[in-house]
């Protein structure tokens, strides 16, 4: 199977092969941060999801977080935009700096949060209402832009940048929902690119996909990276080999290990990464 | 081992045939009435639906002819007052079970809402007369329309409810994650993507009070001619058609027939109404 996404995009294959396969040098001196993250624990109701973890997300970079089902994945990845506050009964200690802001304190507006760190998600939600031009600008149009010239460069660039312009440009008043799932998926990119956010976190946005798709969505993630931080939580290995730069594997709740993601894949410290990577567990 | 029990192969032949036999006729009983009533009101109201009647006041006792349509215009009037009730405290108090408040307080308000649908139709009457009619001192459009309202706003509210709920949390989601701001993300995501079952559940509740009499016989309390004035007595076709059908007159028993058709017809024609809405696309779920 992994053959087959791998082979698609022939090119950029190789690229990343070469990618993988060489050390970065860039990231030697600390490079700028995005998120640093600090002793985070997140409880649902008496349940701890997520225990004592500290992370610092670089900047500009794909961080990929993996881990078997009910690790805390999710709950990690939503936590960077304070989504997972929509589930009663949450409860959080740590924190959480966004650029050195404080995600959490009191005077911070989780709107505000959200505008700044976008989201896609695992299932593709293009709103059923809309047509596939108003479900890239909703985020804009329902936070108040009411300039139509503003709104439609602002449409073009964002569909241009999820590689979905050429395929659409011509049925933009059609429902968003007539598109293929992988299609649907980059819409849903496009909508998050739309408000301008300076982080996307990606909750296993190819678990739904078939691996031709899956393969445009990882080289979009692998183009995105230039003008964004990209979180995303994944099941699959190879794919997190593929686009990562740093690995954060997780297990119960726990950060087991964090690194470039290179040497998560050939030579982890930790023996329950290795044995998860390996296929031993998860 | 007998592969074949020939006799008790049959006797599960017969109890499966017996079984949806009943079912069957069971099913015919359910439709049975509807046809019946369309029947009958086909053979005896039939006759005097005519031009008169969607055009002329009534007669005056002991004459012939007539008609209904201040009955006909006091009942839209009447469902315009309770719709301006009903289906905005209906609409909000339903999207506010779905979207907000704790599980228990919501509890209690749903269960105080099944109450509500439940209590008879001429309570709502009797309370509205006490509270509006004593204390103006006279029936009017206002005390029928409020008394229709009070009955649409459980029915209004539980449907909203549901239909609310049945809006997939990755909407809200999606909305949130783009930062927008939670009541922003009901009423253009939530709402927008329920509308159709919104609507449904509004005309729903709009055909059944169309119907209702007992609530408005010490309230709008009827009339035979034009209504002027909102705080004055109005006529409304089921009123209209009561007071026809107990009168002696055999003119006033075809013109409470006719009246009776044209009601069915109308609360059949918003049904039909709700199928084609409800048809729809798949897409926008309710």
């Amino acid at each position: 199977m992994d053959n087959l996404v791998m082979a698609t995009p022939e090119q950029s294959v190789t690229e990343r092969v070469e990618r993988i396969a060489q050390p970065t040098p860039s990231i030697e001196p600390a490079p700028p941060l995005t998120f640093a993250v600090k002793n985070l624990s997140i409880w649902y109701g008496e349940k701890r999801a997520i225990d004592n973890v500290t992370l610092d997300v670089a900047s500009n970079a794909v961080t990929a977080i993996i881990g078997p089902s009910g690790c805390g994945k999710s709950t990690f990845l939503r936590a960077l935009n304070r989504m997972h506050e929509l589930v009663p009964k949450t409860r959080m200690e740590g924190t959480v700096l966004l650029h050195g802001e404080d995600l959490y304190s009191r005077s911070v507006d989780p709107a505000i949060v959200r505008r700044r760190v976008g989201m896609v998600f695992q299932k593709s939600n293009p709103f059923p209402t809309m047509t596939i031009g108003e479900n890239v600008i909703v985020g804009l149009r329902l936070n108040g832009v009411r300039n139509q010239k503003f709104l439609n460069e602002r449409l073009e660039k964002s569909l241009r940048m999820a590689a979905l312009w050429d395929e659409v440009k011509d049925d933009l008043h059609k429902p968003g929902t007539s598109l293929s799932g992988g299609q649907q998926q980059r819409l849903c990119i496009a909508r998050a690119l739309a408000v301008e956010p300076e982080v996307i976190l990606m909750d296993e946005p190819c678990s739904a996909l078939d691996p031709i798709a899956t393969a445009k969505i990882e080289e979009l993630i692998y183009e995105l990276k230039a003008r964004y931080t990209i979180v995303t939580v994944t099941h699959n290995m190879q794919q997190a080999g593929r686009i990562s730069d740093y690995t954060a594997f997780f297990y119960l709740g726990r950060l087991i290990e964090f690194g470039p993601t290179t040497k998560i894949f050939t030579n982890p410290s930790e023996r329950q990464t290795e044995d998860y990577i390996t296929g031993r567990f998860g | 081992m007998h592969l074949k029990r020939a006799d008790n192969h049959t006797w599960r032949k017969i109890k499966s045939t017996l079984a949806s036999g009943i079912a069957f006729v069971s099913a015919l009983l359910v439709i049975a009435p509807l046809g019946l009533v369309f029947f009958h009101l086909l053979v005896n109201g039939a006759g005097s639906v005519n031009w008169d009647f969607f055009t002329k006041l009534p007669a005056p006792v002991g004459a012939l002819g007539g008609g209904m349509v201040n009955a006909i215009v006091g009942s839209l009037e009447l469902l315009a007052l309770a719709g301006a009730i009903g289906i905005p405290i209906g609409v909000l108090g339903g999207v506010y079970l779905a979207e907000y408040g704790s599980a228990r307080i919501n509890s209690v308000l749903r269960f105080l809402a099944d109450v509500l649908n439940g209590i008879p139709s001429i309570t709502w009457g009797v309370v509205v007369y006490g509270l509006v009619v004593l204390r103006f001192k006279g029936f009017s459009a206002y005390a029928g329309g409020l008394a229709l309202g009070l009955i649409m706003i459980p029915l209004i509210l539980r449907t909203t409810e549901e239909v609310v709920l049945l809006v997939p949390n990755g909407y809200r989601e999606a909305a949130l994650a783009l930062g927008v701001s939670r009541w922003k993300t009901i009423v253009h995501i939530v709402m927008k993507t329920a509308s159709k079952g919104i609507i449904t559940g509004i005309l729903l509740a709009l055909a059944r009070v169309g119907g209702e009499t007992a609530p408005l016989l010490f309230t709008a309390f009827g009339n035979r001619f034009w209504n002027h004035s909102l705080s004055q007595p109005i006529a409304a076709l089921p009123l209209q058609i009561f007071t026809y059908a107990i009168s002696p007159y055999d003119d006033w028993h075809r013109q409470a027939w006719a009246g009776a058709l044209v009601l069915v017809t109308g609360v059949f024609c918003v049904n039909v109404l709700v199928r084609i809405l409800t048809r729809g696309r798949t897409a926008s779920v309710v």
